[in-house]
């Protein structure tokens, strides 16, 4: 989906780079630990959890359940006034995913505990991640 | 048991509250430190010891405000990049230094144009985290916080009337205090009639932006016994951040549970150093950017269970005649956001039977807390016993 909004293009830097990369590619790529193998987000050039140097580059689905959401209905700065109201979501992947974070697509409600699936939207020369709500899958 | 701090808050000072000061901050900051200074009975000369805290450079360096008030040679002399959880860390910090004879007496202050100058409200953290944030406009702080109020309201079953009853208890002391600048009466209804401004979070669930300044006064314990007010004893100080308190103050998302900040990391030592448990705290003082951060910090301090926030402030309990007395100031959602440096003032004051029209009754061992979320700071200042 390309989109017609301003946002800001983030500044990419040598440890975020693969995660912007592949987005482009509507992809979505974090990184693991090569000694614990945890998942961990953001991108960062050592373990969280053990500490240990090395940044491996995996590839995740992007789907998983809200742990917690805000919803913006009031216009903070100028350039926000004609996106409101919109929500944001803490999102718990699956699998040991990290948690990542991301607007809810098409402004709609969410409340914690929505299964949500990544969708990616096309800005002029970044690719955004947000999360939509999950459909029902038919029996 | 031996404390391991042996100093006291001896002055507290305050330049009026307002939305537009008229001044410079150096000149804010000087105007507080003088006040605190003078507050103590001390001498300028007699403070060697100067240390603040600002964010994204909105004040001025403390070896300004040293000038300025003309100081004599300052042996300890610290300025911290940190937002709200800095106060009672730099109390602690301070008095750590004055019992190890570091220092004598040590001013502790904040100043900003936080309404008419630079506005952290809607002001860009810089940090290694922000890049996944402001592109997406989840850019302001407010929004860092309500995340974490929505998954603390879930989990406890909370809701909108646990947040209004904070908001509206507080307003109730903010109409006895001068000095605070929203001080018209709130009731609940009125709070759920006020629109979502960042969903959990209504307008009076938000501190309110103020140009001004504060500062209090560390001292030894010895040097406090002869000096003007009684001493607010600092029985103890802790400071806490968190494993994985991520890659700056707005980057929470390696943090594993959003309903618990530092104070539930913190508290054991705070008692402990202190030879004191909740059931000794007779009135808190816990900061309060927003609303839901006050609920948090009741349960994570142990002055209330898990899951119990709201009902123990919908309860009264945190009113002038109840249990726990709680930001008798009305917090800085009434009297105005000095980062949280106005939280530690008021509780000495409290302590040194200095509350006047919201005097707590019975004072001697007041709670203090700094900060909301990853990392934060807190102090257990009593009497002197």
């Amino acid at each position: 989906m390309i989109s017609q909004d301003t946002s800001p293009p983030p500044q990419a830097d040598v440890e975020s780079a693969p995660f912007w990369e592949a987005l482009r590619a509507h992809r979505i790529v974090v990184q693991r630990c090569g000694s614990c193998g945890r998942l961990r987000f953001p991108p960062m050039p050592r373990c969280p959890h053990c500490g240990a140097p090395g940044r491996e580059q995996v590839q995740v689905q992007g789907t998983g359940v809200v742990y917690s959401f805000v919803r913006v209905h009031r216009a903070l700065t100028p350039a926000m006034r004609d996106e409101v109201p919109y929500s944001v979501v803490v999102v718990q992947l699956d699998g040991d995913g990290p948690r990542m974070i991301g607007r809810v697509d098409g402004g709609v409600d969410v409340s914690i505990g929505d299964a949500v699936v990544p969708c990616f939207v096309d800005h002029d020369g970044w690719t955004e991640l947000r999360f939509a709500p999950a459909r029902a899958e038919p029996p | 048991m031996t404390p391991r701090l042996r100093a006291a808050i001896t002055g507290v000072g305050y330049t009026p509250f307002s939305r537009e000061s008229g001044t410079s901050v150096l000149d804010l900051a000087a105007q507080a430190c003088a006040a605190a200074i003078e507050d103590a009975g001390l001498g300028s000369e007699e403070v060697d010891g100067i240390a603040s805290f600002m964010v994204m450079h909105d004040s001025v360096p403390s070896q300004a405000v040293a000038t300025v008030l003309g100081l004599p040679e300052q042996r300890l002399l610290l300025d911290v990049d940190l937002g709200g959880q800095a106060p009672c860390y730099l109390v602690t910090l301070a008095a750590a230094a004055v019992t190890a004879g570091m220092a004598r007496n040590v001013v502790v202050f904040r100043a900003m144009n936080g309404r008419s100058g630079s506005r952290v409200g809607t002001m860009q953290f810089a940090g290694m985290g922000a890049q996944y944030r402001y592109p997406v406009r989840y850019d302001a702080y407010m929004m860092y916080v309500a995340m974490w109020g929505q998954r603390f309201l879930h989990e406890t079953g909370g809701g909108a009337e646990d947040l209004g009853a904070v908001a509206v208890a507080q307003r109730r002391y903010a109409e006895r205090n001068p000095r605070a600048v929203r001080r018209a009466p709130l009731d609940l209804e009125a709070y759920l009639a006020s629109p979502y401004v960042v969903e959990p979070f209504r307008a009076p669930d938000c501190t309110i932006e103020v140009d001004g300044a504060c500062a209090v006064v560390v001292s030894s314990l010895d040097r406090a016994r002869d000096l003007r007010h009684p001493p607010a004893v600092v029985a103890s100080g802790a400071y806490r951040a968190g494993p994985r308190s991520g890659l700056d103050i707005g980057d929470h998302l390696l943090w594993d549970d959003y309903t618990r900040n530092y104070t539930s990391l913190l508290a054991g030592e705070l008692y402990g150093t202190a030879g004191l448990a909740p059931a000794d705290v007779q009135l808190a003082e816990i900061y309060d950017c927003f609303s839901s951060t006050v609920l948090i910090g009741l349960e994570g301090l142990g002055l209330c269970g898990r899951g119990e926030a709201g009902g123990f402030v919908r309860s009264g309990a945190t009113a002038l005649d109840g249990a726990l007395p709680t930001n008798t100031h009305g917090g800085l959602l009434a009297e105005g956001y000095l980062h949280g440096m106005n939280t530690v003032a008021e509780a000495a004051l409290q302590v040194q039977g200095r509350g006047g029209d919201r005097q707590v009754p019975r004072h001697e061992v007041c709670a203090v807390t700094s900060g909301a979320l990853m990392d934060g700071s807190a102090l257990l200042l009593t009497a002197d016993r």
